[in-house]
């Protein structure tokens, strides 16, 4: 491993099929810049996300990881992110608990119009994950060595 | 017999890990475990630990091989620790007494490898019982809890540590010691063994003998009826053996490893066809077959179990052997 | 209280209201009582035990003896009621086949905070007012009662029976408890007191799944720990992040189903704290959602199934935790 090599931080955004990823998708086609380190994850609804998603992210890599679904009262199918909002809402207070650094984990409403605030979100999300550096607390070094 | 005060206890730990990795029994009653040595640290005034000593012989979690594959070549990648010499502190009988059963299962033609090495690298230092938990009844197995066995077996009398070496490893270990000298263990006079509720304890109806007349008990039943499946009378148990191999994908590789089982879990030796002990009922009765009837059939009459008390003092529900073997073995008294 | 239970016990069979009963039966030890179906007068007379050491929850082995025929009978303790309601809830257990009898309790004993306060060779125990008499190998030992009590029992929430058919003894009411104090003092810690915290707890877990089995909200017919197809199978913690992903899944599982009947660390053989999990999430429920307490209604919406408009951003958890 190189050692003055700036840290690239592997970022994973969970995004709802209906808002997020169309999102993703026109900051794509209006060719606004986010970083390459993201990696989108589709998923039918914000709701779909199982922690265990997350966790696993986690131990395959990721430093950061975010969700990104429809704003509340927008959702598809109706209910399904008030839903994921208490989940991750209680998820997230657990993993503070148990001393895991708390800005790696967020969750965004980002609508398919919104194209600009994904891509400002990914560029804000990614830097705050840079500044935290490598996830350590949640890793599996089994993932990591090459 | 060598000798040394207690107050150099602290000096004879910093030798002996000078040499190896030492671990010693530390930790408050109840999480008490074998640790590695480190300036500072004492041992636990517990009786035995949480888990048993086995796991310094065979670890819960091994990773035994791994694998790479690139395109349709799969490179097998050796990734064995170097075999590093270690001595563990403060072994009791019963444990003692483990290793010998583990060995007739690990050590047997063809030899587990990676247990070998461990056994071959490890100096067990034992220490005798004084107090003993009314949980214990080793002395119902034939095992002498007040004299030891092992490379080293050792006695705490007063204020004085007294050790004899019994093997070749132990005298070599003892004498790299320059802190010891000559003396001899005073008599010790131990009645609470006498006192002990389970030391009459009587397994005479068990044995390879009437293997089918227990299996067939209808006694399982109700015995069974409560466990709750879970895995730490397994877990705790200095003689369980169980093991799964599984893989890993890392992303980039297989590691292939192994961990211990537990006959009492449902996914426990599955099959493509299903679990062969379908309810908990045949789970139950396998773990206690095993150890009362299977084991000695095999091994000259030599139960599975060293009656270190573990499963009495952890299990949830309090279900154990003691109680399994105390019901079954009434059917046979007239 | 021992000999009125049994009393019950005989008359429910006799009468032909159930055909077998759940209770707790007598061990080697005083302490050692495992849950147990009786089935005659007899067996009842000879084991049925009920004292100090009957801690364990029977409201899960209601799952499967409610649906093996034919009503039985079952004595619960205030805490195991909620668990009780908990799981008709879930429509776990089948409430026209249990006939549940609540017995009021004065908190249980816990062998190991006897053990813990060095106290070895333990034969037997006498009740003496609000201390204990520890009769042992090694002479008379003396310990206070409350000393002796279940983590859980010390801060006990509830005397109060619900959804049974009668009671034995008064019936109580919610009490005010401490349950929460601990976990506020490590949410006062930095995250790195924390994270050190957890790992020294955590680290000693050897995934016996005592925790998992024992819990009555862990009712999965299949457990995602246990499915080799679920890809989250794994039978024992190989390193620090499977021993977090176990314990922050199980929690987050059982999170707005727990009632706090703290079994998982009654039965943890390596003394892990674990009810600071549940009940952090208990906790952040009742601080976010309202007030809720799992199986103390039957009529109210689970906090995970059910959402307000106006409840906060999961941001609210970086917000609020900017100090320290």
């Amino acid at each position: 491993m190189q050692v003055n090599e700036t840290f690239k931080p592997t970022v994973v955004a969970f995004c709802c099929n209906w808002c997020s990823y169309a999102g993703a998708d026109l900051a794509g086609t209006n060719r606004l810049q986010y970083p390459a380190d993201v990696k989108i994850i589709r998923i039918p609804c914000s709701c779909r996300l199982n922690p265990l998603f997350i966790l696993r992210a986690f131990q395959r890599g990721a430093d950061g990881v975010i969700l990104c679904g429809c704003h509340p009262g927008d959702c598809h199918y109706t209910t399904g992110n008030y839903y994921a909002r208490r989940r991750m809402t209680l998820l997230f207070s657990m993993l503070d608990y148990l001393g895991i650094e708390r800005e790696r984990t967020r969750v965004e409403w980002v609508s398919a119009a919104e194209g600009a605030k994904f891509a400002e979100t990914m560029n804000d999300f990614v830097e705050t994950v840079t500044r935290l550096g490598e996830n350590r607390r949640l890793e599996d070094l089994r993932c990591k060595s090459e | 017999m060598k000798k040394l005060p207690l107050s150099q206890l602290d000096a004879f730990f910093a030798a002996l890990a000078a040499g190896q990795e030492l671990y010693i029994p530390a930790g408050d009653a109840g999480t008490a475990a074998f640790t590695p040595w480190r300036e500072g640290l004492k041992l636990t005034p517990a009786l035995n630990t949480s888990r048993s000593a086995k796991d310094l012989f065979f670890p819960q979690v091994e990773n035994l091989v791994d694998f790479k594959v690139t395109g349709k070549q799969i490179e097998i990648i050796e990734n064995r620790a170097p075999a590093k010499p270690f001595v563990i502190f403060g072994v009791r009988a019963c444990d003692c007494r483990s290793f010998d059963i583990l060995d007739k299962v690990f050590l047997a033609d063809p030899a587990d490898t990676y247990y070998k090495t461990r056994r071959e690298n490890g100096t067990i230092v034992t220490l005798a019982c004084t107090e003993p938990e009314e949980t214990c009844f080793c002395t119902a197995l034939g095992i002498d809890p007040a004299n030891p066995a092992g490379d080293v077996s050792g006695w705490i009398a007063e204020d004085t540590l007294y050790l004899q070496a019994n093997t070749g490893k132990g005298s070599a270990l003892l004498e790299t010691l320059p802190m010891l000298e000559e003396g001899e263990k005073p008599e010790l006079d131990q009645p609470v063994f006498d006192r002990l509720p389970l030391k009459d304890l009587d397994w005479s109806a068990f044995g390879g003998e009437r293997m089918m007349e227990h299996f067939n008990s209808p006694k399982w039943a109700s015995l069974a009826e409560s466990c709750l499946g879970c895995g730490s009378c397994t877990f705790v148990c200095p003689t369980c053996q169980c093991y799964d191999i599984k893989d890993f994908n890392t992303g980039s590789e297989i590691k292939r490893f192994r961990c211990w089982d537990s006959c009492m879990y449902s996914d426990f030796t599955l099959m493509s066809a299903g679990q062969p002990r379908p309810t908990q009922l045949e789970r139950f009765r396998q773990r206690f077959m095993h150890k009362l009837v299977y084991y000695p059939s095999t091994h000259e009459g030599e139960f599975g179990c060293v009656g270190c008390g573990r499963c009495l003092q952890k299990c949830p529900i309090s279900m154990n052997i003691v109680k399994v073997a105390g019901t079954l073995g009434k059917e046979e008294t007239p | 209280m021992q000999e009125r239970i049994k009393a019950k016990a005989i008359e429910l069979l006799e009468s032909g209201v159930c055909g077998r009963v759940l209770g707790w039966k007598t061990g080697e030890f005083f302490y050692d009582v495992t849950p147990a179906v009786f089935e005659s007068r007899e067996e009842i007379e000879r084991d049925f035990v009920f004292g100090p050491f009957c801690g364990a929850n029977l409201s899960k082995y209601l799952i499967a003896e409610s649906r093996k025929g034919g009503k039985v009978g079952a004595f619960l303790k205030p805490c195991d009621t909620y668990s009780f309601q908990q799981l008709q809830k879930e429509h776990r257990i089948l409430p026209e086949n249990v006939y549940a009898v609540g017995v009021q309790c004065g908190g249980m004993c816990d062998i190991d905070a006897i053990r813990a306060a060095g106290i070895k060779g333990v034969l037997d125990v006498e009740e003496q007012g609000d201390s204990l008499l520890v009769h042992t190998l090694y002479g008379d030992k003396s310990l206070d009662r409350a000393a002796a009590l279940s983590e859980r029992c010390r801060v006990c929430k509830s005397k109060k029976i619900l959804g049974c058919a009668e009671l034995i003894g008064e019936q109580g009411e919610e009490q005010p408890s401490a349950r929460f104090e601990q976990v506020a003092e490590l949410e006062a810690m930095t995250p790195e007191e924390r994270f050190a915290f957890w790992r020294g707890e955590l680290s000693r877990c050897i995934r016996c799944n005592a925790c998992r089995n024992v819990c009555p909200a862990c009712s999965c017919e299949k457990c995602v720990f246990d499915n080799p197809s679920s890809g989250a199978e794994n039978k024992a913690p190989a390193n620090s992040f499977e021993e977090n992903l176990f314990h922050i899944i199980r929690a987050f599982h059982v999170a707005g189903r727990c009632t706090d009947c703290g079994e998982c660390s009654r039965v943890c053989p390596q003394h892990i704290p674990l009810h600071l999990l549940n009940r952090k999430f208990i906790k952040d429920i009742n601080e976010l959602y309202g007030p809720y307490q799992a199986g103390a209604d039957m009529d109210a919406k689970p906090p995970l199934v059910n959402f307000q408009a106006d409840d906060p951003e999961p941001s609210v958890v970086r917000e609020r935790g900017t100090n320290p």
